[in-house]
């Protein structure tokens, strides 16, 4: 009797610390957790979400505060990436935060700038280039398309325009004609 | 490293196809030179889209062979003028590629006089260091004349003593196309002396110029233009298995060696090199001839073509131009094609410009275009599969690129493919298969960049948030600096106090 009750309560105390181990071996680690939704997110950092850029979105994501379908550069894609990511269901694009739009960057009509900064200190990237009284242009690669820059502008000199993205050829579609023209005598 | 000769032995690359071959209809009468046009267009961009430095101006003079573009590097292809005229206006011309796309050609206004610059040969080239004559070849503007317009000076350039063979590639294996046959043909000694000059530029001991074994007549010709050549240089005809895609640098490299070029290798790594043999006479000419590269042989051929045949056309000569000689497009000329069907691409119009890679102009007639069956889902026979050069698994490549699954197609290799179009070709179910690979490709290329730009867009975000954050806690170190300095005003005071009270005792002292 003694010893069947001895050597339960070793097997256990045995088991519990190996699982108490394991735990914390094993622990779920919520920064590793933000750090890969920030990844999956498009890092536009347009705040658009509700949130003053990605990483703090990928943080209300982690923590449970915010919905994964509030980035609108992401699209339905994004959504999709991080549905699958957090093992939820995806959903739509929550519209009230902003519509998906073809990717763009912001151009600024270099003749119209005033040289007043305000557009150097939206930006969330430091893709605007300039200083006072002088003339700002923005840096195409570094340009997230965000729109931040052009509410602060006070004449309105920054146009957004398409991003110059390298030619995509499209899906196939069978319903086109297809060049089958030369007959093969035979197959090596 | 084989220490068998290349080419002593020959061997096969997998897969390909015995196409019906139409090239003759093209090779009834020698290469014609087109007549002096009135306006040239010549491109002014490199291989990426992106301008040149331009060396003249407007309204300037300039005489046939004058350099229009400068080489920063290997890698930039000097253009020149295609005859003497006056420079116009930078004007966008049609590109072939991407489709609907511009680019930007410096207009030639031709002064009907057509003088040249002086020509420059080099003197005795055949004993001149190699650098010497890779300078010579990239200042007279030499470029892969086989299609892929890759820099000779780039190919031929760096430390690779290890190169014992330099490959003249005469295998022009798409059906239609015929230019370099009938440079063969007409300029069989130049081709032999200019693979000289490129084997010599490249530290090569040994020439091989490959040829297929179904083109009669060039054979004779290179065989006694070998024979006859006064130059003291191992050279062999090697003449190789007619079969598509042949011609491909990797295929002729595993047909001649029996090694495969690795798939991140260059063909340096198996101490050959591969140059097309139209290369090899623009080589010779800028050497010993001293002249640029700006004319070239182009086959205008096709059902849908009056009378095919092959043109010497100076670059920046409008395609329209070159229909026009061959007799205008007939009635039932459906799709004018740059290259041959196997792996050309459709053009949009007529209207770009002759370039250094401008090897045949097909039309296709209505008939042949249409599609006779509709396109069926895949079978999985394995047809693609027997058939592809590169040893890949088209079929497998499909169903991975229609279901969005790049990262997987690209696993297996997807990016080896040379859009040779055998798979396409053998399909049962006729499904556009090298259409996909190029969708595929791209949209791979398209996610990575993604990839890149959201990657630099974080860092700088967290580059930025850090400088901000740097700055706030400076700015508050200065604020609490001032607070204390306030705080200390009242000791401040006393200080000057004492000072002062300390001065007046020492006076009183002092008198």
């Amino acid at each position: 009797m003694m010893n069947a009750l001895l050597t339960l309560t070793g097997l256990m105390a045995v088991v519990g610390l190996a699982l108490l181990w394991l735990g914390r071996r094993f622990h779920s680690n919520k920064d590793s957790l933000i750090e890969q939704i920030n990844a999956t997110l498009p890092q536009t950092q347009c705040a658009q979400c509700g949130y003053p850029g990605c990483r703090p979105y990928a943080e209300a994501i982690a923590g449970g505060e915010a919905d994964i379908n509030q980035c609108p550069p992401g699209g339905d894609a994004g959504v999709q990436a991080l549905a699958q990511l957090l093992n939820v269901d995806p959903k739509p694009l929550d519209e009230s935060h902003g519509e998906h739009k073809s990717p763009v960057i912001a151009l600024i009509d270099e003749g119209r700038c005033i040289g007043c900064t305000l557009c150097i200190q939206a930006c969330p990237v430091d893709a605007i280039f300039g200083a006072a009284r002088q003339m700002h242009t923005v840096i195409e690669a570094e340009c997230t398309g965000c729109e931040l820059c052009l509410a602060p502008c006070p004449v309105d000199c920054i146009d957004l325009v398409d991003r110059p993205d390298p030619y995509r050829p499209p899906r196939p579609d069978y319903s086109g004609a297809n060049v089958r023209t030369v007959i093969p005598l035979k197959v090596a | 490293m084989s220490t068998t000769p290349v080419g002593e032995t020959l061997h096969a690359f997998p897969g390909g196809l015995e196409l019906r071959h139409n090239k003759q209809v093209a090779c009834q009468q020698p290469p014609r030179p087109l007549p002096l046009l009135e306006t040239y267009y010549v491109p002014i961009t490199d291989r990426q889209g992106r301008r040149l430095q331009v060396m003249v101006d407007q309204g300037q003079i300039v005489k046939r062979g004058q350099a229009l573009t400068e080489a920063r590097n290997d890698f930039d292809i000097v253009s020149h003028a295609p005859t003497s005229g006056r420079i116009g206006p930078i004007v966008g011309r049609d590109a072939v590629w991407p489709p609907g796309s511009q680019t930007d050609c410096l207009e030639l206004q031709t002064d009907g006089l057509d003088e040249s610059i002086e020509a420059t040969p080099l003197s005795d080239w055949l004993h001149q260091d190699r650098d010497s004559l890779i300078d010579a070849l990239r200042d007279h503007g030499l470029a892969g004349l086989g299609g892929a317009v890759f820099p000779s000076a780039a190919k031929l350039r760096g430390d690779w003593d290890s190169i014992h063979t330099l490959i003249l590639n005469g295998a022009e294996c798409e059906p239609w196309i015929a230019c370099d046959e009938m440079l063969m043909r007409s300029r069989a000694g130049d081709v032999v002396r200019g693979g000289v000059v490129l084997a010599r530029a490249s530290g090569a001991r040994d020439l091989v110029i490959a040829i297929e074994d179904q083109m009669g007549e060039v054979g004779q010709r290179l065989a006694q233009a070998i024979e006859s050549c006064d130059i003291d240089f191992p050279m062999r005809l090697i003449r190789v298995n007619t079969i598509y895609p042949e011609g491909g640098e990797r295929q002729l490299i595993q047909a001649l060696t029996g090694q495969e070029v690795p798939f991140d290798g260059l063909p340096q790594d198996l101490g050959v090199l591969c140059h097309n043999v139209a290369t090899a006479v623009a080589a010779l000419e800028a050497v010993e001839g001293g002249r640029a590269l700006t004319e070239r042989v182009v086959t205008v051929t096709g059902p849908g073509i009056s009378r095919p045949q092959n043109v010497i056309a100076r670059l920046g000569t409008p395609l329209s131009e070159l229909l026009a000689a061959a007799g205008g497009l007939k009635a039932k000329a459906g799709r004018l094609i740059l290259g041959g069907p196997m792996s050309g691409t459709a053009l949009p119009s007529d209207q770009m410009p002759v370039t250094k890679g401008t090897n045949c102009l097909l039309v296709l007639t209505e008939a042949e275009v249409q599609r006779s069956q509709p396109v069926m889902p895949c079978i999985n026979c394995g047809e693609c599969v027997r058939v592809c050069p590169a040893s890949l698994l088209p079929q497998q490549l499909f169903k991975l690129i229609e279901g969005q699954r790049l990262e997987a197609a690209a696993k297996l290799n997807l990016y080896d493919c040379i859009e040779c179009g055998c798979c396409a070709q053998v399909c049962p179910s006729h499904i556009p298969l090298v259409d996909w690979y190029r969708h595929g490709k791209a949209e791979r290329r398209l996610e990575q960049l993604d990839q890149r730009r959201a990657a630099l867009a974080k860092r700088r975000h967290e580059a930025r948030e850090a400088r901000l954050e740097q700055q706030r806690v400076e700015r508050e170190a200065r604020r609490e600096q001032r607070r204390q300095k306030l705080a200390q005003a009242g000791q401040a005071k006393d200080e000057i106090k004492a000072a002062i009270e300390r001065a007046k005792q020492k006076k009183r002292g002092d008198q």
